[in-house]
């Protein structure tokens, strides 16, 4: 049975990939990009894993598709046609998936008690957790509590890219709005009509 | 916007109960799957929702960009935060053992101190990145 839902899964997530792959329609690529984060859910939750489950179904299909959407409301709908036959970049990605696929040839079989996964740490939190840290749900205490450096770097991770997307983004008190009269050039789009704008002045 | 009106209501009803549910996941880590992040983006996700129907600038009157802002930072400090606690009460840094003297009460109350501080800066960190990209380039009316 697990079997069938796997291979089910899977067959999902490889049409999803193509239909995002020969799609033009922006928003339909993104609507199904969400899909394929909810299928990705959904194969964690066959593997057990709940809490990676949760992230993705909240992260990946949630905010991520909202987030894309927003910036499709600034990029337009229609993907523009490639003008070059991308030929290079299909033997790149071939090189590369092979040669991963080559790679998981080396990998310990699947769900083995005796994988190296299963034998360096992972004895010590299933079977001291509970009374070393408390929670009964064991990923807790090893994110919040074992791998605390670990979960701060991440958060501080997350507060990193928050400053890097507001650099980029940000309009504050100091920047002119578009609608403006003058235009601050802090953009591509913003200098070109602001250009446009000078030489109907001077002309 | 005036015209939809079953989304509207419908977002208006939603809204609560992914809050509450946000808080759930936040509170019931500890049991079962969830925690600081996942509640940091469900519990943002409901004023991007509100911002989705009512429009951005309702939802920056009830929830200001410094507010998320200032959350985005705010959550790290409280992570690291008590880490430093726990240096001064003569741990490790994010020793949280060393917090109480209970050593599972300190557990938890570490564990709750630093998962609350990943909530409030995903939660921040989502608001913010959302306001970004969808304050950008609309021109005001």
């Amino acid at each position: 049975m697990d079997a069938v839902i796997d291979i089910a899964l899977l067959a999902f997530l490889g049409i999803t990939a193509l239909a995002i792959l020969r799609l033009r329609n922006l928003f339909a690529v993104v609507m199904l990009s969400g899909i394929y984060s909810l299928l990705c859910a959904l194969l964690y939750t066959t593997l057990d894993a709940v809490d990676v489950a949760f992230t993705e179904a909240a992260v990946g299909a949630g905010i991520s598709t909202v987030l894309l959407l927003a910036a499709l409301s600034l990029v337009g709908h229609e993907e523009r046609k490639p003008v070059r036959r991308p030929v290079l970049p299909l033997f790149v990605v071939l090189v590369t998936g092979g040669m991963l696929v080559y790679g998981t040839s080396d990998m310990p079989p699947f769900g083995q008690p005796d994988n190296p996964a299963h034998l360096h740490v992972a004895p010590r939190y299933v079977e001291e957790s509970g009374h070393e840290v408390g929670p009964p749900n064991i990923v807790t205490s090893v994110l919040a509590s074992y791998r605390g450096y670990d979960t701060m770097g991440e958060t501080t991770v997350i507060f990193t890219a928050v400053v890097g997307v507001l650099l980029l983004l940000h309009r504050g008190k100091g920047t002119r709005r578009p609608g403006s009269p003058k235009r601050a050039p802090d953009t591509g789009a913003d200098e070109s009509e602001a250009a446009r704008g000078d030489d109907e002045a001077h002309g | 916007m005036d015209d939809r009106v079953v989304l509207r209501v419908g977002a208006k009803i939603l809204i609560p109960f992914i809050l509450l549910f946000a808080l759930y996941v936040q509170f019931h880590g500890d049991y079962g799957p969830g925690g600081g992040f996942q509640a940091g983006v469900i519990f943002a996700a409901a004023f991007i929702l509100y911002a989705l129907v009512y429009g951005l600038e309702n939802a920056q009157r009830v929830l200001p960009t410094w507010v998320t802002h200032t959350c985005s930072a705010v959550g790290v400090m409280i992570y690291a935060g008590t880490g430093v606690v726990a240096l001064l009460k003569g741990g490790a840094f994010l020793d949280y053992g060393a917090l109480l003297h209970d050593a599972h009460h300190a557990q938890h109350w570490g564990i709750f101190s630093v998962e609350f501080g990943v909530l409030v800066t995903v939660f921040g960190v989502m608001v913010s990145i959302f306001y970004a990209f969808a304050g950008r380039g609309r021109v005001e009316s």
